[in-house]
C-alpha cells in the first residue's frame, strides 16, 4: 500500500475559490506548471475544491491514479487543512500525506499583479511538491478529556454558560472576581427593548447557580495559573479573603447592622459611588453568595487593631467573621474553559470637553442605571447631585465609541440603552429629554420599534456630535444650566441646548487587565484588545487554543440577548468536546533520533513543558510525546540534528526553502 | 529590462505572524508579492541553518515573524529565536550580507497591517541594495 512507500505519485489541486483566487492568480498556469514538476502524476484546477464534488475529485484521482501525496493550493490551512486531510483520509491515504499552499490569504487577496502573483503561486506549489514527497505517514495522539469545566466570570454570560453545562450534568467551577456574581447586568434597572426588569430576570438565575449541585461557585476569587492543554487543564484559583467564612455565614446581615460605624461612610461601588456603605457590607441586596465582605482598607480592626468588633459580637456563636482569613489556593483539573470576563465601561473623564467629574450633574449611563433603579441609591427617585430634580436632560451618545481619539469601534448597545434611559428618565421625572446621536443604530428584534415608540413619546432627537458641555451661560435661560453646544446636522445650524442633567452614554471596552488574562490562558486579542475568536463567522466562540471558549463582551461589545446566545454556544462547544470523551492531538511532536544523540543535554532546558528527559542509563535524551506541544524549539537547538519534528522535519523545510528559490 | 524583484523567504510562526498574514488577506490589504512564506509552528523552530540555506540558494532577504515578547504560544520560543537571531546576525554580517536582508519581527495575529508595512519596507530596502552578492570579509582583507 502507498502508506509503506513505493514510488511517490503526487496530485496537485489548484482551487479557484470562485473568483477569489482565479481573479488574480492564473490557476490554469499554476496547474500546468505543477504538471511539469518531478513526481507529479496529476495536476488539476477546480472551482471550489472544498465542496463535496471537489473533495471527491481528489479521492477519485487517488483511487484511479494511485496517488500517494496530495498538494492543495487554495486558502489558509487554518481554514481548510482539516477539510482536505479528512478528504484524503476518507480515500484510505494517511491524512498527513497532504500539504496545503496558501494562495488566497497570502496571495490573491493581497496582490494585484497577475504575473507576479502567479509566479509566487508557482514557487509555493513547487516548494510544496518537493516537501510533500518527503512527508511521512503519521498518527494522531489521543488524549482523554476531563469532564469538568471552568467558567471564568460570573456575569450573565458566565452564569448562562455555567447553568447550561451544569444542567447537562457537567461539573462546573465558576470563578468570579467580585464578591458577588451578576456582573453589569445586576446593576441595570430595565433591559431594552422589552423593559424587563433586569433583576427580575437575572437574580433567579444567580440563585440557581448557587443552589445547583453541579456548580462550585468561587466569588472574590481569580484564576492565577493555567497549565496543561485541551482536555486536561490544571488551573490554580486564588480565593481572596473576604474575612467572613462562607460556610458559617447565614446571610442574616446582623454584622452589618452592628458595625461600629452607625452610618455608612464609604463610596458604594455597586451604586457607582452614588451611595455609601459600611466597611462590612453586602455588595447589593440580591448578591450571590448572600455573604457580606469586609473591606480591609476601611475597617477599623484592620487599620488599628483596636475596634470593639461589634460585628463579631453580633455574629455570636456562628463565628463566621475571621479577621485572620488568608487567601486560599484551589487546584482543579478541567477539560474545557469558558472565558466570560466581560467589559469595562469607558472612563468618561477621558473626554474632558464633556465635563464628567467637573460638573456634578454630568452622569455616566451606568450611574443613571443605578439612579432610576428602585433598589438604587435614591430608591428610583431621580435627584441630582445638587439636590434638584431635572426638568431637562441631554443624553450624549457615542462617548468613547466611534471616536478616533478614544475607541474607534461602535459599542453596539449604547443607542438602545440611551433610548431606554430616555424612556425611564421621562417616566421618572417627566423631564424634556434630548438625545444627541451620530447615527441611530437599532438592529435587533424589536429595537427599531422601540425607537419609534420613543419618537412618539416626545423625546427629542438631535443628529450631531456634541462639541462640549459647559456651564457658561450666554443668556438668562442658560443660567444654572449645563449647555450642550452641538451642530444639528439635519438643520445645518449650531445650537446651544441648556439642560439640568447630562447623561454620557459610555461605550464598552476591554478590561484594563485583559492583556494579563489573555496571557494567562494563552489566547489572542484583536487589535482593540477584545479576545480573538478562531474565526469571526465559523468559529465565533472558539479560540486558537483548543478547549478554551469565549462568551460575552470579552470577545466584543454585545447586548444581553447576543451574550446569552453566545454563552449557550460556548457551553455547547465545551459539551461537544467533553462528551467526545477524548480528543485527537496533532502529530507535530518532536522526537529524538537515538543514534545521532550525543547526550549533550542542550535540548533539555529548551523545553518549557519539561517534556525532554535525559535517560542517564542510555546516555540519550527522550521526549515524552504526551507532554510535547510541538513548537520545535528543541529541534532547532540540537547541535547534532538528533531531534526531528513530525510534519516539520528539517529535510521537509529544506526542500521548501530550495523549492521556493529553485528558479532564482 | 525588468526591475530587480527581490525574493524574500519568510518563516512565519503558526499562531501569530502566519495568522496576521491571513488577516492581511481577509482585510484585502495590498503588499509586495516578493515573500515566500514557510510556516513553522513557532519562531523557535527556525534553525539558523534554514536562514543560511536560504541565502545560499539565492534569497535576497530572510524575514522571521514571531509572537510578541510574553505572547509566545509556546511560552518562550520567541526568546530562543531572538537569541539565535542575534548570534546569526553576526555571522551573516561577517559574510558580507547587509543587515537589512535579515530581519526578525514580532507580529501578532491582530496585526495584519504590520505584515503589509514590514514586507513593503523590507522589499523597498532590499530593492535599493540590489541582488545579494555576498562579499566575504576574508576576501576583502586578504
Amino acid at each position: 500500500m502507498s502508506e509503506a512507500g513505493g514510488p511517490v505519485r503526487i496530485g496537485v489541486y489548484v482551487c479557484h475559490c470562485g473568483t477569489n483566487i482565479a481573479a488574480v492568480v492564473g490557476c490554469g498556469e499554476v496547474a500546468d506548471y505543477a504538471r511539469s514538476l518531478a513526481q507529479v502524476a496529476v495536476s488539476r484546477e477546480y472551482k471550489y475544491l472544498c465542496s463535496e464534488p471537489g473533495q471527491e475529485l481528489i479521492r477519485q484521482d487517488i483511487r484511479d491514479h494511485g496517488l500517494n501525496r496530495i498538494v492543495v493550493a487554495s486558502c489558509s490551512p487554518h481554514l481548510h487543512e482539516h477539510t482536505f486531510r479528512a478528504a484524503v483520509e476518507k480515500s484510505g491515504l494517511n491524512p498527513f500525506f497532504m500539504h496545503m499552499v496558501n494562495i488566497r490569504e497570502h496571495n490573491s487577496w493581497v496582490h494585484e499583479d497577475r504575473a507576479k502573483a502567479t509566479a509566487k503561486a508557482n514557487d509555493m506549489v513547487r516548494a510544496a511538491v518537493r516537501r510533500v514527497a518527503l512527508q511521512q505517514s503519521l498518527s494522531r495522539g489521543r488524549v482523554e478529556i476531563n469532564p469538568g469545566v471552568l467558567v471564568v466570570g460570573g456575569g450573565i454570560a458566565g452564569i448562562h454558560a455555567a447553568m447550561t453545562l451544569a444542567n447537562a450534568g457537567k461539573k462546573v467551577h465558576l470563578v468570579e472576581r467580585q464578591p458577588s456574581i451578576g456582573g453589569h447586568m445586576a446593576m441595570f434597572d430595565k433591559t431594552f427593548p422589552t423593559l424587563d426588569c433586569a433583576a427580575c430576570i437575572l437574580t433567579p438565575k444567580m440563585s440557581s447557580v448557587k443552589a445547583h449541585p453541579n456548580i462550585t461557585l468561587w466569588s472574590n476569587a481569580e484564576v492565577t495559573g493555567v497549565a496543561g492543554y485541551v482536555g486536561n487543564f490544571d488551573v490554580k484559583v486564588t480565593r481572596w479573603p473576604r474575612y467572613i467564612d462562607e460556610d458559617l455565614c447565614t446571610g442574616c446581615l446582623q454584622c452589618v447592622e452592628a458595625c461600629v460605624y452607625k452610618e455608612a461612610r464609604f463610596p458604594d461601588g455597586f451604586n457607582m459611588g452614588l451611595s455609601k456603605r459600611k466597611p462590612i457590607y453586602l455588595p447589593f441586596p440580591q448578591a450571590v453568595p448572600q455573604v457580606p465582605v469586609i473591606d480591609p482598607e476601611t475597617c477599623i480592626q484592620f487599620k488599628t487593631g483596636k475596634c470593639k468588633k461589634t460585628c463579631v459580637a453580633a455574629c455570636a456563636d456562628r463565628q463566621a467573621i475571621d479577621f485572620q482569613q488568608k487567601e486560599k489556593i484551589e487546584q482543579i483539573r478541567v477539560g474545557a474553559i469558558v472565558i466570560a470576563t466581560g467589559f469595562q465601561p469607558f472612563d468618561a473623564s477621558r473626554v474632558p470637553y464633556y465635563g464628567y467629574g467637573v460638573y456634578p450633574n454630568v452622569y455616566t449611563s451606568l450611574e443613571v442605571e443605578r439612579l432610576v433603579n428602585a433598589s438604587g441609591p435614591t430608591g428610583g427617585d431621580v435627584v441630582l447631585r445638587d439636590g434638584r430634580r431635572p426638568k431637562s436632560v441631554g443624553v450624549i451618545h457615542c462617548v468613547g465609541s466611534r471616536d478616533v481619539d478614544s475607541n474607534r469601534w461602535c459599542s453596539r448597545v449604547c443607542c438602545m440603552y440611551s433610548l431606554k434611559l430616555a424612556h425611564l428618565l421621562k417616566e421618572h421625572t417627566d423631564a424634556e429629554i434630548f438625545n444627541f446621536y451620530i447615527d441611530m443604530r437599532t438592529p435587533g428584534k424589536g429595537f427599531e420599534e422601540f425607537y419609534q415608540k420613543l419618537l412618539n413619546e416626545g423625546v427629542h432627537f438631535i443628529r450631531g456630535r456634541v462639541a462640549e458641555v459647559t456651564d457658561w451661560a450666554l443668556d438668562p435661560t442658560e443660567e444654572d444650566k449645563l449647555v450642550l453646544r452641538v451642530e444639528d446636522t439635519l438643520l445645518g445650524t449650531v445650537r446651544r441646548i441648556p439642560v439640568d442633567m447630562v447623561v454620557l452614554s459610555v461605550g464598552l471596552e476591554p478590561h484594563a487587565d485583559a492583556g494579563e488574562v489573555r496571557r494567562l490562558f494563552n489566547i489572542s486579542c484583536a487589535s482593540e484588545g477584545f479576545f480573538l475568536e478562531r474565526h469571526p463567522k465559523l468559529a465565533p466562540v472558539n479560540t486558537f487554543t483548543d478547549g478554551i471558549f469565549l462568551a460575552g463582551c470579552c470577545q466584543g461589545p454585545k447586548d444581553i440577548p447576543d451574550t446569552v446566545a453566545q454563552a449557550g454556544a460556548a457551553a455547547a462547544e465545551a459539551l461537544a468536546l467533553i462528551d467526545a470523551g477524548a480528543v485527537e492531538t496533532e502529530p507535530n511532536t518532536a522526537h529524538v533520533i537515538e543514534e545521532s544523540c550525543s547526550g549533550c543535554r542542550t535540548c533539555v532546558p529548551m523545553c518549557p513543558y519539561n517534556a525532554i528527559v535525559f535517560d542517564a542509563a542510555a546516555g540519550r535524551a527522550r521526549i515524552e510525546q504526551v507532554l510535547c506541544k510541538g513548537c520545535g524549539t528543541c529541534v532547532a537547538a540540537c547541535p547534532s540534528a538528533a531531534i526531528g519534528q513530525h510534519l516539520f522535519e528539517d529535510a521537509e523545510i529544506f526542500e521548501e526553502i530550495e523549492g521556493v528559490l529553485a528558479n532564482v | 529590462m525588468s526591475e530587480f524583484e527581490p525574493k524574500i523567504v519568510a518563516f512565519f510562526c503558526n499562531w501569530c505572524t502566519y495568522l496576521a498574514a491571513d488577516l492581511a488577506g481577509t482585510s484585502r490589504m495590498k503588499y509586495a508579492p516578493n515573500t515566500r512564506v514557510i510556516r513553522v509552528m513557532c519562531s523557535g523552530r527556525v534553525d539558523p541553518q534554514f536562514i543560511l540555506e536560504a541565502f545560499a540558494r539565492g534569497a535576497d532577504g530572510v524575514l522571521i515573524g514571531g509572537c510578541h515578547p510574553n505572547d509566545c504560544h509556546y511560552q518562550e520560543g520567541n526568546y530562543k529565536a531572538l537569541r539565535r537571531f542575534y548570534a546569526l546576525k553576526e555571522i551573516v554580517r561577517q559574510m558580507g550580507i547587509e543587515d537589512e536582508r535579515l530581519r526578525l519581527e514580532w507580529i501578532s495575529a491582530a496585526e495584519g497591517e504590520r505584515v503589509k508595512i514590514v514586507v513593503n519596507d523590507m522589499v523597498g530596502k532590499i530593492r535599493a541594495l540590489g541582488p545579494l552578492r555576498p562579499k566575504p570579509q576574508q576576501e576583502v582583507t586578504a
